[in-house]
């Protein structure tokens, strides 16, 4: 199952904007669909992806942040591009000095490790927004627009 | 004879005598034909109007290029081009008659080559509007048209002139048209199938639905009706650039609905349709569709609906749970609202089923029974999904039943009876604050809705079968830790007890109880103001248990000497303070609280420390909030007016007289602070008297401060005589005072006269030119100009300001007073400002001139920003000044080129302050203005952002910002020194302009990518540094900006 989110019939999964869901996102109708720390939208077609962000691990005086996210199932196939799109959000938003760790938390992803490892290399990650097609969808992810 | 219209009337008719003119014109043939129809040719059609209708028409084959015979067939469509022109306009001048030979004649020609169609047209359309038609006439046009014309294969304008000529006949000859029966919808159906121009759609929209709304016969062509429309929807139309007809999207969207919508005759066609879209990918169509439902439930009832409510409502409900827009979301429970209160109107026969019922339990089982996602309602054995209430389908739900028990009274019965069991059982089972909160919010829901269907009727009401168990869910809630939780309880007691009927008075007791312990005892501030808010709100319902339980508790806790420390008592005292005053909405209550809290102003104001100023500062805010909520009553502002103005001015007196006071300030009565906190207090109970009870005050106050006549406060054995306006340097406390008498006679109602008014201004007008302190001169200057601003213009008022002028300017010119002459001008500028006033611009000019004054300059920069705002305590609308609409405008438009004149005219030691003065009048214009004038003085500003005055930079930034965002066009000219200014305010020492630099880096983000792409890398760096700023506000703004820099020019943006 689809991790109990979506809903309803196969028609869903495209209409539904996927979100990050925090769970301190509370559960009134206004906030239900907000979004914490980076607010993610994937692009219509990509599949329904909902994930959990645990809230971010900061340390100011040693300029290191750390931010765990959960994707809702263990193959989802947006792991990635979520790790990256957050990646990219904090190296836009934070000063130099940060030290960066966006990884997926222990036991939710089937190839974990390898998203990880991905997600930690400086260079694979420059190439990866090197690449136009996926620099575009990173940025969709990130555009304040809706 | 060679005219073939001639002849046919001739022949027809059988009268010559019909155009006697046409014999006259004739007869002068030879030599008047000829100029005679240069004449029309060249334009002049008015003066040939009447020969042409008349007769003029026998004397075309002189003419023969435009015969209306000739066998060019463009030449002939010249000729009756003309013939039409002509009708159209002299149509009223035709009589009946000639009508119909025209009509006869046009018809006929309707059958003739295609070229010729559309000037036919034009005529039929010049007859269509005449009155004189004969009966059977329009009837044979239309017959005609609809028999020989392909409508579609004409051209747009000629396409419009059809339905022109339809509408007209449908507005005056209805009778007849409906004589044709089906046939006349036939015709028009046929007419408008295949119509593609807007312009056009929204005639043919129109005239379908006069169709349906006029009762036309349909026939057996209701479907083709509803093909021929229905297949614009959903209206899928973008109007072109610089379209000059202004059609919109919306307009056709809204006249397509009025006809759709328009007859139940559709339903069977439409609500399939209105399914199809509503499951389309489209958001629009998604959109339309629900309108256009939520439209059509205003006419249709259960038989239309009927076979396809399961559909209807399944989509409905698929669009609730998965939306991602708030929008649809919205639309969706209009429409199922609309639904609801459609079928709970219809009238039941006894052996129909009730469709209202079985569709309500449809919603009521989906919403808590059949949905998979929310099983978690009934299922408890399952307990993971009890730890993990998946809220995202809980509350569409509850949206989904409030939207169809907002219906109607009927659906809110059915649907709490079911509900409210359902939810209170939840409440007790769950214990986790949040979810409690959320299945309190949803009660809170129905709660609001029995509000919106009246009082609580004795025995139908689900709501009062449950009363004990709501009450006590609300107590509980009230009684939880969780803030949060708290707050929806209290919103939940307001709405319980504005149910009239709903509170036993023993659960009364214990609102009020709750609401005391939550407004003075509880921690967190949000809910002591909630629970203020809430007692505020109910008073005025239960004004006895108020002021018989509520008032004297809080007395008590005030009065009460307590063990604690300093710090507690303190923030309890103002928590009572402001719980009186919150709890002040009933008059008979007010009388309760007034001599309380005037009581507890005796008490505090007796101290000289610090704290006891801020004690005084309290009471005289909460007087003020009872102010404010009795100005509406008359009895209770009068009360209020009669027992507190004395009582203050009692005390101020008594606080200024010379031997209480061997130190300045001796008192805490008389700090700035106190003083300027008792303005507002007496203002707002002066503003709102009735001129009668206002006149009979101020003639109490005003002599008090002229004559020292004390006799009406209420300890009036002073030891010495009050004398405000008195000389020596003894009486400097007392002239302090003169700030209640400005919150006095500066509030009240213009046409309530002020006795000794000229002495009084004289007096005012002396002491701020004179007084040696600060306040004390200003205060005057702003009592002068209030009176100033009201008083009735004519020869007084010239001496008056005569009087001023002559006193300010030796002192402005030099001496030891000149800031006093300047607050005094400035004040009595704005006093004319706003009252346009001839004197203005001669005062404005004066303080233009002290722009470049080195010692008075950067003051009377200042004081422009006092001239354009508005000031909280004189001068204002609330204390029924004299206030133009657009003085602002206006002051803009008079100044700003004398105030740029003077930058460019000024040395450079005061450059700054006339930047200053005008970006304090650009700042207060309102932002539309700002961006139609701003273009002119974009030079102008951008030095200014060079100016280190930080007020200069702030007001500069925060014109230019809405200008980035509505004019970029302009804006990219400048951009090179845009974004260097811009980075290099990013830098400044003042947060504010730092935080308002990065908005505007953000801004420019507006302007055309390709004008920024040159400086994409540079700004990105720059902004690196302020991510790092130490303020949080500023790194929000930087990584706003810098992400949206980021994203220039980038693919995905």
């Amino acid at each position: 199952p689809q991790g109990g989110r979506a809903s309803g019939g196969p028609g869903s999964a495209r209409r539904r904007s996927p979100l990050l869901h925090s769970p301190a996102a509370s559960a009134t109708g206004g906030e239900r669909r907000a979004s914490l720390n980076t607010e993610l939208k994937l692009p219509c077609g990509l599949g329904a992806v909902a994930v959990t962000a645990v809230s971010p691990q900061v340390d100011d005086a040693q300029s290191t942040v750390s931010v765990e996210f959960t994707p809702t199932i263990p193959h989802c196939s947006m792991a990635t591009l979520i790790g990256l799109s957050i990646k990219v959000k904090l190296l836009r938003s934070l000063p130099e000095r940060f030290k960066l760790d966006v990884h997926i938390t222990p036991g939710t992803h089937a190839s974990e490790h390898a998203v990880n490892k991905q997600l930690a290399d400086k260079e694979r990650v420059a190439a990866a927004l090197e690449n136009s097609h996926l620099l575009e969808v990173v940025n969709q992810c990130l555009s304040a627009r809706s | 004879m060679v005219l073939e219209l001639s002849a046919h009337m001739q022949h027809r008719q059988g009268e010559r005598s019909l155009f006697p003119l046409c014999q006259q014109v004739r007869r002068g043939q030879a030599h008047r034909g000829t100029p005679l129809w240069f004449c029309a040719c060249s334009g002049c059609a008015s003066c040939l109007m009447y020969l042409l209708t008349r007769g003029f028409l026998g004397f075309l084959p002189s003419w023969p290029r435009f015969s209306l015979e000739n066998t060019d067939p463009r030449m002939r469509g010249r000729g009756i081009q003309l013939l039409s022109q002509v009708l159209l306009q002299c149509y009223s001048l035709l009589q009946e008659k000639e009508v119909l030979h025209l009509v006869l004649f046009y018809e006929s020609r309707l059958q003739d080559n295609h070229l010729v169609i559309p000037s036919v047209l034009q005529g039929l359309r010049a007859l269509s509007m005449c009155e004189v038609l004969s009966p059977g006439l329009a009837v044979s046009v239309l017959k005609a048209i609809f028999q020989e014309v392909h409508v579609q294969s004409l051209l747009q304008l000629d396409r419009h002139t059809v339905y022109s000529i339809i509408t007209n006949f449908m507005s005056t000859r209805e009778e007849e048209l409906k004589g044709l029966g089906a046939n006349f919808t036939f015709g028009f159906i046929q007419v408008m199938d295949g119509e593609k121009d807007p312009r056009n759609l929204l005639v043919a929209f129109q005239i379908v639905h006069d169709l349906i709304a006029k009762d036309y016969d349909l026939g057996p062509f209701v479907e083709e009706l509803f093909e021929v429309t229905s297949c614009y929807f959903p209206v899928d139309f973008t109007p072109p650039p610089n379209d000059p007809h202004g059609i919109q999207r919306e307009d056709l969207i809204l006249s397509l609905r009025a006809v759709l919508a328009s007859t139940t005759q559709f339903a069977e066609f439409l609500l399939p349709l209105l399914i199809e879209k509503l499951d389309s990918e489209l958001q629009s169509a998604k959109l339309d569709s629900l309108q256009t439902l939520t439209a059509c439930c205003a006419i249709y009832g259960q038989k239309e609906l009927q076979e396809f409510l399961p559909s209807l409502w399944s989509s409905l409900r698929r669009e609730v749970f998965q939306t991602a827009s708030e929008k649809i979301e919205t639309e969706c429970l209009t429409a199922l609202r609309a639904l609801s209160a459609c079928l709970s109107r219809s009238v039941l026969s006894s052996d129909s089923e009730d469709l209202l019922d079985s569709f309500l339990s449809s919603i009521l089982q989906a919403s808590f029974l059949s949905s998979p996602h929310s099983n978690i309602w009934l299922l408890q054995d399952c307990r993971h999904h009890l730890c993990e209430p998946d809220m995202k389908l809980v509350w569409p739900s509850a949206k989904l039943l409030q939207a169809a028990a907002g219906a109607s009274l009927r659906t809110y019965h059915r649907i709490s009876h079911s509900v409210l069991p359902l939810l209170l059982e939840q409440y007790t089972k769950h214990t986790q604050s949040s979810q409690r909160r959320t299945i309190l919010e949803m009660l809170l829901g129905f709660l609001e809705l029995q509000q919106k269907w009246g009082h609580v009727e004795e025995d139908e009401s689900p709501l009062l079968s449950h009363q004990a168990p709501v009450c006590s869910v609300v107590f509980s809630a009230l009684l939880d830790p969780s803030v949060q939780l708290q707050l929806v309880g209290i919103k939940a007691l307001t709405v319980l007890g504005s149910l009239q009927g709903f509170l036993s008075s023993s659960n009364l007791e214990l609102v009020v109880d709750h609401l005391i312990r939550l407004a003075l005892h509880e921690e967190d501030s949000q809910s002591s103001e909630a629970a203020m808010e809430a007692a505020g709100s109910l008073a005025p319902t239960y004004p006895k248990v108020f002021s018989g339980h509520m008032v004297p508790r809080l007395e008590e806790e005030l009065q009460l000497e307590r063990e604690e420390s300093h710090h507690k008592r303190h923030s309890l005292q103002q928590r009572c303070l402001q719980a009186l005053a919150a709890v002040s909405t009933h008059t008979s209550i007010v009388k309760d609280t007034v001599p309380i809290l005037l009581q507890h102003l005796q008490k505090v104001q007796k101290g000289t420390e610090a704290k006891n100023t801020q004690d005084v500062i309290s009471v005289c805010q909460s007087l003020h909030r009872v102010a404010l909520q009795c100005q509406q009553d008359a009895e209770g502002c009068w009360y209020f007016h009669q027992t507190v103005v004395p009582c203050l001015l009692a005390m101020a007196v008594q606080a200024a007289m010379p031997e209480s006071t061997h130190t300045l300030p001796g008192k805490a009565l008389l700090e700035e602070e106190v003083l300027a906190a008792m303005i507002p207090v007496i203002s707002a109970a002066t503003a709102h008297l009735s001129p009668e009870l206002a006149a009979q005050s101020v003639s109490h106050v005003v002599p008090l401060f002229l004559d020292g006549d004390v006799s009406f406060l209420p300890q009036n054995s002073f030891p010495c005589s009050f004398q405000p306006f008195g000389d020596g340097e003894h009486l400097e406390a007392q002239r302090r005072l003169v700030a209640l008498l400005m919150a006095f006679v500066c509030s009240l109602p213009r046409d309530v006269a002020i006795p000794q008014q000229e002495w009084l201004l004289r007096e005012l007008l002396a002491l701020s030119c004179s007084s040696n302190c600060p306040f004390t001169a200003t205060t005057a200057a702003k009592c002068f100009a209030g009176l100033v601003n009201k008083h009735p213009a004519g020869q007084q008022l010239d001496e008056i300001l005569q009087l001023a002028v002559n006193r300010m300017e030796p002192s402005l010119a030099e001496g030891p007073r000149r800031t006093q002459a300047l607050t005094l001008l400035l004040w009595v500028t704005k006093a004319l400002v706003l009252r346009y006033h001839p004197l203005s611009s001669c005062l404005t000019d004066k303080l233009l001139g002290l722009l470049g004054d080195t010692e008075l300059g950067p003051a009377t920069a200042d004081g422009f920003s006092l001239l354009m705002a508005e000031s909280p305590d004189v001068l204002h609308k609330g204390c029924h000044a004299d206030v133009r609409i657009m003085f602002r405008q206006r002051f803009f438009t008079d100044n700003v080129p004398k105030l740029v004149r003077g930058f460019h005219g000024a040395g450079p030691d005061v450059k700054a302050n006339y930047l200053k003065g005008l970006s304090h009048v650009l700042n207060h214009l309102p932002k539309p203005v700002l961006v139609t004038e701003l273009p002119t003085l974009l030079s102008l500003l951008l030095e200014a952002l060079s100016c280190s005055d930080r007020v200069v930079q702030l007001s500069t930034l925060s014109c230019l910002h809405p200008l980035l965002l509505e004019a970029p066009q302009i804006m990219s000219l400048h951009v090179d020194t845009l974004v260097t200014k811009f980075l290099n305010l990013t830098s400044s020492p003042t947060m504010a302009v730092r935080i308002a630099a990065l908005r505007c880096a953000h801004a420019l983000t507006s302007l055309p990518t390709t004008v920024l792409l040159p400086y994409k890398g540079r700004v990105i760096r720059a902004l690196a540094k302020p991510l790092d700023d130490k303020k949080r506000l500023v790194r929000k703004e930087a990584v706003a900006a810098r992400g949206e820099w980021f994203l220039l020019g980038s693919p995905g943006r």
